[in-house]
């Protein structure tokens, strides 16, 4: 990255163009927003926008951690499965002790699946992707064992009536999304936290002998991820009523879908939840406006993976490009 | 002493707590081990078998396949469909053949791209599903005059007293494992994944040879979705999804490195057998079906954590 020295010799015009091509899932989310727009007179409502903003916090919630995990250079592919459960224990335990205590150790489920996850990764030295393929299947089995494959119902639909808070056409879920998005960037860029992200993610070695507690540090980064994915199936519990079993089954792709789509890259080190908020917001709308237009539903799936080779190849070719 | 026991662990330990785990399933079941009951374990596991060989080779370069789940959903509707269209005999070289296409355009852009392949087959994965519900129209399809055809001997018959698609995968095995062991092809295999600039100035071209294990990795679903049209006589939309995950997790409880460049044939054989009679030990000892997948965590992070530690020489990192 050798941009940075010669800026000052740069026209605006060059600036610009940089700026652009180092953030082009905001371009692409304004293309795709202006194609919608002409495309169906239902998409540029305020309603409408609002609804995407709340359809996509769910993934949001989800792709926030994975950034975070992401920048680290690792995967979590158990956040489907970790959902589910915490979705199911705040619902299945408020016969017993209530609506908060239940939500409370929903959320604690999360975050203790998050650093058993995190603590055998930097213990054994595996790879994530190994310990969390297996969290994604062995989780989904305690989500059947906890509920005996039924769908739990809240017994009390007061429940359901938590999230309804509006600040104009935007939901509760979507500034929850939005509070935690600014939080974490606000850690990953001034903190010492955010900045051993991406350190580690770098170049681990390095980071570790410039004295960096990378297994700590690690543990913390995949306890915030479970925590988050627990934050969004608690979300998606108010939202339903119910917790089903399969809750949130291949979640974990469509968020991976969306940290990639927004510019950050698994091999660590590079991102941001500026590019995480694009891609969320991307992929929110891209499903949402091929729905207005009555598209079948294969062509959401087609169009999604083509975007996302497209996305991989234009990194490709912009990242050459910036570099030299 | 303590060295050779060191060394047979490190090098067989997996095959040991295989034999423990089979031992202890057995004297608490008599059903387990009996050989009704072991082939009906390896008729299971043929499919996901049969896709775990070709996956093995691509992550022996060190690279992924998450497609081969929706993989087998289309290439099964395909071989169902075109049977009634075409006849059995094109419809199998149909199958074959698209799987091999789809294989060669992951290959092309992990190979030649260069692109990351997680994301690359994650997006194959999400495409080729799309392209299942395109193709078929949302229904499921069937084979018509099930009675009059021969398809059905590839998942329901018989060769000398072993079921057929026990005899393909273990038949697969052995070729696949001659492939990487004896061929130039097999020897680059293991270049790539264990050091591709080493590979790529020893002459190697690593694009194609990574091409190449894409393109073997589609043909061993086409195989696959053959045996699952077969078995099934018909396909849903939805019918090999999540298989990736679980091909994977054979391959990994083999032993097989995701960096590349450590594994073999025989251990994924034994990573898929092994999950197939966890599934079938642990419902033959009256547990719920999703207790084995408890089950399978433990033993994936345990079985991995060990073969590491062995490989190291010290449990912890």
């Amino acid at each position: 990255m050798s941009h940075a020295t010669d800026i000052g010799t740069k026209s605006a015009l060059q600036t610009v163009a940089i700026w652009l091509l180092r953030n082009h899932i905001w371009v692409f989310l304004a293309l795709t927003v202006a194609v919608f727009s002409i495309a169906s007179p239902y998409f540029l409502t305020l309603n409408n926008l609002g609804n995407i903003l709340t359809q996509g916090a769910f993934i949001g919630i989800l792709a926030i951690g994975m950034t975070m995990v992401m920048i680290d250079g690792e995967i979590d592919l158990s956040v489907g499965a970790v959902l589910a459960l915490a979705s199911a224990l705040a619902i299945g335990l408020q016969d017993y002790m209530g609506v908060w205590p239940a939500v409370f150790l929903g959320l604690m489920s999360g975050a203790a699946l998050g650093f058993l996850n995190g603590t055998l990764i930097a213990l054994s030295g595996m790879h994530s992707f190994i310990v969390t393929l297996g969290g994604l299947i062995g989780i989904r089995g305690l989500v059947f064992v906890y509920t005996g494959e039924n769908a739990l119902m809240v017994p009390d639909f007061s429940y359901t009536e938590i999230p309804e808070i509006y600040l104009g056409p935007i939901s509760l879920t979507a500034i929850i999304f939005f509070a935690l998005a600014i939080f974490f960037q606000w850690v990953l860029s001034s903190t010492r936290h955010g900045r051993e992200t991406y350190a580690v993610g770098d170049n681990i070695e390095a980071a570790h002998d410039a004295g960096i507690n990378v297994k700590r540090h690690k543990i913390i980064n995949f306890t915030i991820c479970g925590t988050l994915a627990a934050v969004c199936g608690i979300l998606l519990s108010m939202r339903l009523g119910t917790a089903e079993p399969n809750a949130g089954r291949i979640w974990e792709l469509w968020t991976i879908i969306a940290v990639v789509l927004g510019g950050t890259r698994l091999q660590g080190g590079f991102g941001s939840m500026w590019m995480t908020i694009g891609g969320v917001l991307t992929l929110a709308v891209l499903r949402n406006g091929l729905r207005l237009l009555n598209t079948p539903n294969y062509v959401e799936l087609m169009v999604m993976g083509a975007v996302l080779v497209l996305a991989l190849v234009l990194d490709k070719l912009l990242n050459h490009r910036g570099e030299t | 002493m303590g060295q050779t026991i060191n060394g047979v662990l490190r090098r067989h330990g997996l095959v040991l707590a295989f034999i423990v785990f089979l031992a202890s399933v057995a004297l608490n079941a008599d059903a387990f081990l009996t050989p009704g009951n072991i082939l009906d374990v390896l008729r299971q596991v043929s499919i996901t078998g049969m896709m775990a060989l070709g996956v093995t080779f691509v992550v022996l370069t060190g690279r992924l396949d998450l497609s081969v789940g929706s993989l087998l959903t289309l290439l099964t509707v395909i071989v169902v469909d075109q049977h009634n269209i075409a006849g059995p005999f094109p419809a199998i070289v149909m199958t074959l053949m698209a799987g091999m296409m789809v294989g060669a355009f992951n290959g092309l852009l992990v190979g030649f791209l260069g692109l990351n392949a997680l994301i690359v087959t994650l997006a194959m994965l999400s495409f080729l599903q799309g392209l299942v519900l395109f193709y078929s129209g949302g229904s499921n399809v069937n084979v018509q005059n099930a009675q009059d055809t021969w398809f059905a001997v590839f998942g329901r018959g018989d060769f000398l007293g072993l079921p057929v698609p026990v005899v393909l995968f273990l038949a697969g095995a052995v070729i696949a494992g001659l492939v990487l062991q004896f061929t130039t092809f097999g020897r680059r295999v293991y270049a790539v994944g264990g050091n591709e600039t080493a590979s790529i100035f020893s002459g190697i071209d690593a694009r194609w040879t990574v091409f190449w294990t894409y393109v073997l990795s589609g043909l061993t679903t086409g195989v696959a979705a053959v045996i699952m049209g077969s078995r099934v006589m018909g396909a849903q939309n939805t019918i090999g999804q999540g298989y990736e995950l679980t091909v994977l997790a054979g391959v990994i409880l083999g032993g097989t490195s995701l960096l590349g460049g450590s594994g073999s044939i025989w251990r994924t054989v034994i990573g898929i057998s092994m999950l197939g009679f966890i599934q079938n030990g642990l419902l033959l000892l009256g547990f719920p079906y999703y207790v084995q997948w408890l089950v399978t965590w433990v033993v994936i992070i345990i079985a991995v954590w060990i073969d590491l530690g062995a490989k190291r020489g010290r449990i912890f990192a």
